[in-house]
């Protein structure tokens, strides 16, 4: 990091501000200055993003970028605390760049709103002297840690699934990287769907606050940093582990021999291209509209939500016999006798899995129904709940 | 002598739905096989096709990477708890 904090110095309102701060040693008049002389870039303004901008906006960073190009939801609100309800709609950056500026106008946000790609992370992650990866897909993932690798900047990692979140901080000087750890992504059939997913809104405080201290320890250059080590944290049973890393030599980005020294297309290296492709031909589609003429009609139809019982209880479509995917294959026997077949789920990806299973299974006529209950609740009912 | 293997969230519903598991074995290797034949949901998530741990599944004895001892050979003790921790994007996106 540059050190020209020797040209700035703090006002009396900063003073007052940071006394708490100032107070303590391992912090102190030059480690608040080194703080506003700082730059942080944090990758995504949503669960993890959002505590982490508060926060280092709190503690004096003096400029935090922020990309996202996304627009708040609801459904964000249950953790993307730096976002509010009269925000829905509105641009994250927007509503985080007013709630930063709210808690400290001292703060320069510069926002960036594009989605971090392979031909444009490189010249964002220049201006900044730490990363922060507040993303939730593996191509954004290895994206961000082969540009930190690439740019020597540090890497501060976070990740959260339902209650267990991870931490650790990534390519730092002679510390390991993300792909030290996990040389190569799942394939995206070995990824939990959202039927395993959802998450605890707090979990990203917890992992989010674990991330902007790990920011600002590097930034002030005190305590023992997250780096070879990573932490699993699982709020359930509220109990932190840590694990050993190590720098891999063989590491195919910060090894001694890398084979990767430019950013790649990480959509392809997820194979994330492909599943699309292969969600299923439109002769195994059925849209909502063909659905409700069918239960219009009072055709015989049978309709098979793929859900979890969680999700059938907010919403379902009346008339839908409720088996998850994880346990149609033993199941199958009560489908038996069935003629015509509509699947559906939240949006069609585990719906095309259960498709697919029982098309082999014998089950010729089952189709998938496009875009979900969600597309039923758009274009058919939107007196149901979305979620 | 079984010892505990701790299972992660995602891969908790291949796993009798448990976040810790007992297994047997003399080494990682053969304890993951008495493992993944007491369920065997769980193979298809910790091996390739070739039987091959998988390069997104790290497994760990206590808080060290067996990729950085003895692989599948390292030998397991009474007491070592075995971890298997695979990568985590995040729960937010169905892809």
């Amino acid at each position: 990091m540059v050190d020209n904090t020797a040209e700035i110095g703090l006002s009396n309102e900063e003073v007052a501000r940071y006394s708490r701060h100032l107070i303590m040693p391992e912090v102190g008049l030059d480690g608040q200055l080194k703080l506003k002389a700082a730059s942080v870039l944090c990758v995504g303004a949503g669960g993890l993003g959002s505590p982490v901008a508060l926060y280092l906006a709190a503690a004096g960073v003096g400029r935090i970028g922020i990309v996202d190009f996304d627009v708040v939801d609801y459904s964000n609100l249950q953790r993307q605390v730096i976002h509010g309800t009269p925000d829905v709609g509105r641009p994250k950056l927007d509503s985080a760049r007013d709630r930063i500026n709210a808690i400290n106008p001292e703060v320069t946000v510069i926002p960036h709103n594009v989605a971090l790609s392979s031909g444009n992370a490189l010249e964002l992650f220049r201006d900044y002297d730490i990363i922060v990866d507040g993303t939730d897909n593996f191509p954004t993932r290895y994206l961000v840690n082969d540009a930190c690798v690439i740019s020597g900047k540090p890497n501060v990692y976070g990740s959260i699934f339902r209650f267990e979140g991870q931490a650790s901080v990534f390519a730092a000087k002679n510390g390991p990287c993300y792909r030290c750890l996990y040389p190569e992504p799942p394939p995206p059939g070995l990824v939990p769907s959202c039927a395993e997913g959802g998450v605890l809104g707090i979990l990203p405080g917890v992992v989010g606050t674990i991330q902007a201290t790990e920011a600002v320890k590097l930034i002030i250059g005190v305590g023992e940093p997250l780096i070879n080590r990573f932490l699993i944290y699982d709020a359930l049973r509220m109990r932190f582990r840590e694990l050993k890393l190590r720098k891999d030599v063989d590491c195919p980005v910060c090894g001694e021999h890398p084979t990767v020294q430019e950013l790649i297309d990480y959509e392809q290296f997820c194979g994330v291209t492909n599943v699309v492709e292969d969600e299923g031909s439109d002769q195994q589609d059925a849209t909502v509209e063909d659905l409700k003429k069918l239960i219009d009609a009072k055709e015989n139809i049978f309709v098979l939500d793929v859900r979890e019982p969680q999700e059938y209880q907010i919403c379902n479509i009346p008339g839908s016999t409720l088996i998850p995917l994880g346990d149609l294959p033993k199941r199958l026997s009560e489908l038996e006798g069935q003629g015509e077949m509509i699947v559906h789920c939240k949006s069609g990806v585990r719906s095309g899995k259960a498709v697919k299973l029982l098309h082999e299974a014998g089950f010729k006529r089952a189709k998938n129904l496009r875009g979900g209950i969600l597309a039923w609740i758009k274009q058919i009912d939107p007196s149901l709940p979305s979620y | 002598m079984a010892n505990k293997v701790l299972i992660p969230t995602p891969l908790r519903v291949y796993a009798g739905k448990k976040d810790v598991v007992e297994a047997e074995g003399n080494t990682v290797g053969e304890l993951l096989q008495n493992l993944t034949s007491q369920y065997s949901e769980l193979r298809n998530h910790l091996y390739n096709d070739d039987g091959k741990l998988r390069s997104f599944v790290n497994v760990y004895i206590n808080d060290d990477d067996i990729r950085y001892l003895e692989k599948e050979s390292t030998p397991v003790k009474d007491g070592d708890t075995i971890s298997i921790v695979p990568s985590v994007a995040g729960g937010n996106k169905e892809w």
